[in-house]
């Protein structure tokens, strides 16, 4: 890992991330915290859909649907009295895969703008079912009284959940760093750029990709078993089609180029609403057209303006 | 009986409704591959300007003509403002472009109007019922939509098919580049057709906003039933649309009346009426996987002509 000043400001990032509740101590400001447990979480989706995004050139927007999808095996577990985290989060993951190998399977059939598109009605079509399953609240949500229960690791406290949160943040970076760079991620990195010469030289692409989706869902089922956890209630707008455009839009504007890139837009993005909220009740009208000029000036997000920044008499090429 | 045919009627009628979003989100992506989410915001605006200018003028034809040209106006705006901006990017781009659109005009909205919604009073003279036949009559205003939407589609044809400006259109859909060689002013060009698909987004808009109440996030929903439509018929080609979009307003309509009663025979009541509301919303995304199975492409895809 060489010293660029992207690996820097990386590096730098997840220090930040760990040394928060030492900040909070001090300060006792106990919001801080609530913050940036919701800000991992996303971060954690947003690692995850970029390993679809980014890396495999599969343009989802239902990722959200995972995060519905592993946030209601948690409540509807422990809604039916299992409490052990043992028994929901392998539930949620399971789920969110199952999902994912079934949309996955007929939206690869499709690309480019087909798929976005369906991967956007099934998300809905998700949205729609448990909003019609009145047993687990429909459309008010299901409230979660008990978080999951890991033994000794006591969840409920606010800190230890925040370090869960950042562990499986980083393990999933690190994840998602080893599989882009091995030779699984190669292939699905070579069938995003050409598919039809990947198939030429005999690799079979569907299949390649199918695993990358998989993989891909699973990982938010986890972010969403963590975010029920977190705010100790469900609802179908946990999964709203905006809320999978709120993903993608962290991705973009931390850059796809790099597994670490989301989590800078995560950050980005969720400060940013939360500073804007501070300044005016309606936030979105800044944020909307902030978003198309990065759309339309700042290519490559924040990742690529890091990696733009090069350290004097260094140039070349750098690692993904 | 009459109650059959009274939901084919709706059937047909929300179907027509559909087919004018679908209709402009379509033109804009086969002729300048353009994925605008933001579609959904002009029915809303639409809505909004028909309420409002209705209320002003007192007359609800002439409101909805007022909000008609309001919303083309908007339409043509955002083209060059935006939307210009992002022809021959990634889709991606376009995504997040207008989903940004989307949070400014929800924003907007929410700024000029209120937060609580609107609703559209009809004309006396709508308000009424027909009777089609003996022992059957039908609501006049969605007999008016019908009528209406029937139109707009027939005129949408003759444009796009026996008109120099639709054959403009077509020609600037198969190669932009040529076109503009040959000398046509391909910016007004691509502005006129943006601005058409949103006056179509804004009609839908504003004749279902009696229907329904005129509020804020109402143009998200139906946004994706017209994608829904749009991946059934093949993206690009309007005729797809057109069946698509009946095809989807009859089996959600037809599916919401019928298909708990049809569960109440194959279950128990009591199952019945749990899973009937979630299955019945999930039947049209059904019917888009099977059509996926069968045709990957949808049915009418744009290269086998429109």
């Amino acid at each position: 890992m060489t010293l660029t000043v992207r690996n820097i400001a990386t590096a730098a990032l997840f220090a930040a991330l760990l040394l928060l509740p030492l900040y909070v101590q001090l300060t006792g400001d106990r919001f801080m915290l609530t913050l940036f447990t919701r800000i991992v979480i996303m971060a954690l989706a947003a690692v995850s859909l970029n390993l679809i995004l980014g890396f495999g050139g599969m343009m989802s927007f239902g990722h959200a649907a995972y995060l519905g999808i592993g946030g209601y095996a948690v409540g509807m577990l422990a809604h039916e009295g299992i409490v052990s985290g043992l028994v929901q989060w392998p539930v949620a993951l399971a789920a969110s895969a199952l999902y994912a190998l079934v949309i996955g399977a007929l939206s690869l059939r499709t690309r480019g703008v087909y798929f976005i598109m369906i991967t956007l009605a099934f998300a809905q079509m998700a949205y729609y079912i448990v909003s019609g399953i009145a047993r687990y609240g429909g459309d008010d949500g299901l409230t979660i009284y008990k978080r999951s229960q890991f033994g000794i690791l006591d969840l409920s406290n606010k800190v230890v959940f925040y370090y869960v949160c950042v562990a499986l943040l980083l393990a999933t970076v690190y994840l998602v760093w080893r599989l882009v760079n091995s030779r699984f991620g190669m292939v699905v990195q070579g069938a995003r750029s050409n598919e039809t010469r990947m198939r030429a030289i005999g690799f079979p692409t569907y299949r390649y990709k199918l695993v990358c989706f998989v993989i891909a869902g699973t990982l938010g089922g986890l972010a969403g078993a963590l975010l029920a956890n977190h705010n100790e209630f469900i609802s179908p707008s946990t999964m709203y089609w905006t809320r999978s455009g709120d993903l993608i839009v962290m991705v973009v504007l931390g850059g796809m180029g790099s597994v670490a890139g989301p989590v800078f837009g995560a950050v980005a993005l969720l400060v940013l609403e939360e500073v804007l909220s501070g300044i005016t009740e309606y936030w979105p009208i800044i944020l909307g057209p902030l978003l198309l000029l990065v759309v339309l000036f700042a290519r490559g997000g924040i990742d690529g303006l890091l990696s733009a920044i090069k350290r004097p008499g260094r140039a070349g090429k750098e690692p993904a | 009986m009459t109650l059959f045919v009274e939901q084919c009627l709706n059937g047909l009628q929300f179907g027509l409704l559909l087919f004018l979003l679908a209709a402009g989100l379509t033109l804009v992506f086969g002729i300048m591959d353009l994925v605008n989410l933001a579609h959904g915001s002009l029915y809303m605006v639409g809505a909004y300007f028909a309420a409002t200018f209705a209320a002003w003028t007192g007359s609800f034809v002439l409101g909805a003509v007022l909000a008609l040209i309001a919303t083309l106006v908007v339409g043509m705006a955002v083209e060059v403002i935006a939307m210009r901006r992002l022809y021959g990017r990634d889709h991606l781009d376009h995504v997040l472009g207008t989903f940004g659109l989307i949070l400014f005009f929800d924003e907007a909205v929410r700024l000029v109007w209120g937060p609580e919604g609107l609703s559209l009073p009809l004309p006396s003279w709508l308000n009424t019922a027909v009777t089609l036949a003996p022992g059957f009559s039908y609501s006049a205003y969605r007999l008016s939509i019908i009528l209406v939407t029937l139109a707009v589609a027939g005129g949408l044809y003759l444009l796009v098919m026996r008109t120099r400006i639709g054959m403009l259109i077509r020609a600037g859909a198969s190669n932009r580049e040529m076109v503009g060689a040959l000398g046509v002013n391909i910016k007004l060009l691509y502005t006129l057709v943006f601005g058409l698909g949103a006056a179509l987004a804004g009609l839908a808009g504003l004749m279902q906003a009696p229907i329904l109440t005129v509020q804020i996030g109402m143009g998200e929903n139906i946004l994706i039933l017209a994608f829904v439509i749009t991946v059934i018929g093949g993206i690009g080609s309007v005729r797809g649309s057109f069946i698509a979009a009946l095809f989807v307003g009859f089996v959600d309509t037809l599916g919401r009346s019928y298909f708990p009663d049809i569960l109440r025979v194959l279950l128990s009541p009591e199952a019945a009426s749990t899973l009937a509301p979630a299955l019945s919303s999930m039947l049209i995304y059904l019917l888009m996987a099977i059509v996926l199975i069968v045709k990957p492409e949808g049915l009418f895809s744009s290269s086998g002509g429109r």
